[in-house]
């Protein structure tokens, strides 16, 4: 792609946008004997919103700047659109980047800082010297342009009136959009965003949530978001990247990674309250026998192979007289959150308390220490293997499984 | 016969138990410190102005105000005006060199990893070493016939240069030994300053396409820089109206009091011929000075510089 | 920038650049070191001569610590910079825990005297002080060199910042165990200080210790000479007969020092210019 020229932003609609292809390939890192990402592919599909999640220090910031050229990777190769961007700086891979912290220069007003880019990119050094703009009418012309591009941008973002104020002037949202602005003024081909939404309050990040989804799908940029919150993620992405400890478990979008997670720690990831994890072992005649209770699932493993079955809260009921595999417990709590009830019962065998989604409508409300049976519902299981792997049913027993469903 | 109008007195209200104060102990604990102060230093400097207004001398028996006699013949005097202008040049000079130089290093040394603790102690090194034994050193080496710097100069090509002795040069050398004394001091101050800056603007910057240097010093350093420096140039000017010991062993004011500054006109007029009303007018103006810029440091820059 | 180093020819510009100055400042060290070892002859000759032809080092050294009583001087120097710490340390470390944690008539005048003192720089009260030594008779004594140090209106500024971050409900706690205002100073806020006070005490022993206006005043007894007035007094005793030696009592006299911030030097710098920051 040609660099900026003193090309005229588009005086009306949104700002033009492009949408690059972002290609990964093999991406490692590691600092000292540290390994911080272990050969990590990835294709980004041009337009597409694609979130980089997972847990503090596992890597996610660390594959962002190297995507930004901030940091170099030690093996792997990147692409955008098609072109190598390794050797490339910052600036020259046409990317922009919103901080966590937004980054915002502490001494310019906000016009002065969504117009930076456009001006470190458009002015050389000389015409950039104070009073220049002034003088040479060259110059003049290209700085008025600058000015009306991040005025345009400013309005985009609901910030025209903010223009003279100084970072430290403006709420965390204000700033936010400050960030966002600046990013957006140089066109880039990708956006690159690293936790933008941790450092506001709850209420005002559900708020810029969707302010950024809809941005998105206004301006049709690419978007790799990084972020540590499965709610962020779920709720604004296309796809999704499981990461943990430098390693991708598993790229797919939201309800794929929610419904079928390919490992067990991506299952325990995503998913509030956080998903039940029960010990089983493969029994004789293509079973799997999960604390007493006996699921009908075939999973070709040797009997007496230790697995994890996994169960979302959803996946389980009370039941008053069970008639599938079932497990006992005592209830130990009562989470009621008015639109939904939560029951956590202690199971003998299992260390922390499994927690049961309840209909509050219902009628049969157990009591604080009633024992209570839970029913598995054995077509809505997740299994896994000793490794955390994902595994699948086998055909005769999912016709099996249909009739329990 | 009460009043219609009044109400009848109220029994005074006890007022609810305090907390018992802490005066006795307060006192016993602050006082010894409070005492000093006001020996040692409230005391001494209303003395001192007191003093600049009369004529005494050391060991006289009597003492007589005689108004700003002390100030007339001081501002009257060549020497002191030498000396006021002498300090003047040398601050000037002083100064500028030593944060440019402390900037300059600070900067470099910042930039890059490898041998960052070897410099730096090499550069600190001239600011905890004892002046007096250091000023010996460089008379040696500035010595005009035997001096390792002038017989470098002669092997250069020039001629050797009356570094000490030169009345239009002498001001200058002690001006490079104040540089030299003093910027690894403020270099440290600017390395603190330096790294409180935080990184993501450097990104930040560098994604913008701030991909040069001057670029990068114009958006990121030097504006957060800018309370910093300030507030060096400032501790430095306070540290170089205080000059005193090279001039002391190395010139003793000359020649022919070209080297002559405040503190050592205070220091001869005080010590060596014991007119201490007069000494006292002289530091009054030194004080006039110091006051001056501790106050401008006290009361206008410690609340904006933050160091963590 | 995280993980962006400088390109080499950068960094070898940056070698370059830093090394030359190194050299500069470090060429009196060095100098006065190389010197220390040669002979008369050697420090004066026409020529340049870098290392020293013939070691004179022991006599030189010898020079140095039996013409004058270098020894002495050094001890004094240690007895009076540490004596002045230690009365330091008495007389502000209770005032500034005054001033943090005690409420009493007259505190917020007390600190703001604090403030004022702290504009007010050394050598401007040596007149008035001097003259009152000299009316009570005590000039030329370890006293006169140690007392006027002993307020430190800086000590009392750190400490007091200091202190005011320790946790009310530690002293407290300790108050209900029955301890007095004393015990409390020496026993729970000393031992959180340790830090500042070594900043500080750093910060003291070397500003003490590099004196030279002060001892050049009070003291006219050789016996009572500190370091830098042996330099002095050495160099003006043997005025241009005895360059080796004074340069081997020049390297004596900065030796500990230097040789402590070589050793400690990221706590040397800090009690230095931060604390000496407000000197």
């Amino acid at each position: 792609m040609a660099a900026t020229g003193a090309g005229t932003p588009a005086a009306d609609g949104p700002a033009r946008s492009r949408r690059g292809a972002v290609a990964l390939r093999q991406i490692s890192k590691s600092f000292g004997r540290q390994s911080v990402l272990e050969q990590i592919s990835l294709d980004i599909a041009p337009g597409e919103f694609l979130t980089i999640l997972g847990p503090s220090g596992c890597g996610k910031s660390t594959l962002l700047r190297i995507i930004a050229g901030l940091e170099v990777q030690d093996a792997g190769s990147i692409a955008i659109d098609g072109q190598p961007v390794d050797h490339l700086r910052p600036a020259a891979r046409v990317i922009a980047m919103v901080f966590q912290s937004y980054a915002l220069y502490p001494h310019l007003s906000v016009l002065d800082n969504i117009a930076m880019p456009l001006r470190l990119s458009r002015l050389n050094l000389l015409q950039r010297l104070p009073g220049v703009r002034y003088l040479h009418p060259g110059t003049r012309r290209v700085a008025t342009e600058i000015t009306q591009a991040a005025r345009q941008v400013a309005g985009i973002l609901r910030i025209e009136d903010l223009l003279a104020r100084k970072p430290r002037q403006l709420s965390g949202g204000q700033k936010q959009r400050v960030a966002l602005g600046r990013a957006m003024v140089r066109e880039p081909r990708v956006f690159l965003m690293d936790e933008p939404l941790s450092n506001l309050d709850a209420e005002l990040r559900v708020h810029m949530r969707s302010e950024i989804a809809q941005l998105h799908r206004r301006l049709g940029t690419t978007c790799i978001y990084v972020t540590h919150d499965q709610a962020e993620a779920m709720t604004m992405s296309d796809r999704i990247v499981v990461m943990m400890q430098g390693v991708a478990l598993q790229v797919a979008p939201p309800k794929a990674i929610y419904e079928d997670p390919s490992d067990l720690r991506v299952a325990r990831f995503v998913g509030s309250p956080a998903i039940n994890v029960l010990p089983g072992t493969v029994a004789a005649g293509s079973g799997i026998d999960v604390l007493g209770a006996r699921l009908p699932l075939a999973v070709g493993l040797p009997v007496g192979t230790h697995v994890t079955v996994a169960a979302r809260p959803q996946a389980l009921s009370l039941t008053a007289r069970p008639a599938g595999p079932s497990l006992t417990g005592r209830l130990v709590h009562i989470e009621n959150l008015g639109s939904d009830l939560f029951l956590h019962a202690g199971i003998e065998g299992v260390a922390a308390p499994v927690v049961v989604r309840h209909d509050p409508a219902l009628a049969n409300m157990p009591g604080l220490g009633d024992m209570i049976a839970i029913a598995l519902a054995a077509g809505r299981m997740l299994v896994f293997d000793g490794q955390g792997r994902r595994l699948t049913f086998e055909p005769e027993a999912a016709a099996a499984r249909h009739v329990h469903a | 016969m009460p009043d219609s109008g009044e109400l009848p007195a109220t029994k005074a209200v006890r007022a609810p138990p305090r907390r018992r104060g802490h005066g006795a102990v307060a006192a016993v604990l602050a006082g010894p410190a409070l005492a000093l102060i006001v020996l040692f230093l409230i005391g001494p400097l209303a003395c001192v102005a007191l003093l600049s207004l009369t004529d005494y001398q050391l060991g006289a028996a009597t003492l007589n105000f005689v108004g700003g006699k002390n100030y007339a013949e001081m501002l009257s005097d060549r020497v002191f005006q030498k000396s006021l202008t002498n300090t003047l040049i040398y601050v000037a000079i002083t100064v500028p060199g030593s944060v440019l130089l402390g900037l300059g290093a600070a900067l470099l040394i910042e930039a890059d990893k490898s041998l960052r603790a070897f410099y730096r102690a090499i550069y600190f090194l001239p600011v905890m070493a004892t002046l007096i034994a250091m000023s010996i050193v460089w008379e040696l080496m500035l010595h005009p016939q035997f001096g390792i710097v002038n017989q470098v100069v002669k092997t250069l090509g020039f001629a050797r240069v009356d570094w000490l002795q030169n009345q239009s040069i002498v001001l200058f050398t002690l001006c490079g030994i104040g540089i030299w004394q003093s910027l690894g001091f403020n270099m440290v101050l600017f390395m603190a300053g330096l790294t409180s800056i935080p990184k993501d603007l450097y990104e930040a910057a560098a994604v913008d396409g701030a991909d040069l240097a001057i670029d990068r010093f114009r958006l990121v350093t030097w504006p957060m820089l800018g309370p910093v420096t300030l507030f060096v140039i400032v501790i430095s000017a306070i540290r170089s109206f205080q000059v005193f010991d090279t001039v002391q062993v190395l010139t003793k004011g000359g020649p022919n009091k070209a080297s002559e500054v405040l503190l050592y006109t205070m220091y001869s007029e005080g010590f060596e011929f014991f007119r201490s009303g007069y000494a006292s007018a002289v530091t009054m103006v030194f004080l006039l000075f110091v006051l001056g810029l501790s106050a401008f440091k006290v009361f206008v820059l410690d609340k904006r510089v933050h160091y963590a | 920038m995280r993980g962006m180093r400088l390109g080499l020819i950068a960094r070898i510009l940056r070698h370059i650049v830093l090394m030359t100055m190194a050299l500069v400042i470090v060429a009196p060290f060095v100098w006065m070191v190389l010197c220390s070892f040669k002979t008369q002859g050697e420090i004066f000759s026409a020529e340049i001569n870098l290392l020293p032809h013939t070691w004179a080092a022991v006599e030189n050294y010898g020079a140095a610590m039996t013409r004058v009583p270098m020894l002495r001087f050094l001890l004094n120097g240690v007895l009076v910079t540490l004596v002045i710490f230690l009365l330091q340390v008495l007389v502000n470390l209770p005032a500034a825990y005054a001033l943090a944690k005690l409420k009493f008539h007259g505190r917020s005048a007390l600190f703001g005297l604090v403030l004022l003192c702290l504009l007010i720089p050394a050598h401007a009260t040596a007149i008035p002080v001097y003259i009152m030594f000299y009316q009570a008779g005590i000039l030329n004594t370890y006293a006169s060199l140690i007392l006027p140090f002993t307020i430190s209106v800086f000590g009392i500024f750190l400490m007091r910042q200091f202190f005011m971050t320790v946790p009310d409900d530690l002293i407290d706690a300790a108050r209900v165990d029955g301890m007095s205002e004393f015990g409390v100073v020496w026993r729970v806020m000393l031992p959180t200080a340790v830090p500042a006070l070594v900043a500080f005490g750093i910060f003291s022993v070397v500003a003490h210790w590099n004196d030279y206006f002060w001892p050049l005043i009070v003291v006219g007894d050789q016996a009572l000479y500190t370091p830098p007035l042996g330099v002095a007094f050495f160099r003006l005793n043997d005025q241009g007969t005895g360059y080796g030696p004074l340069m081997a009592a020049a390297t004596i006299s900065i030796a500990p020092l230097v040789a402590a911030f070589l050793l400690a030097q990221r706590r040397f710098i800090e009690g230095i210019t931060f604390t000496g920051m407000k000197a």
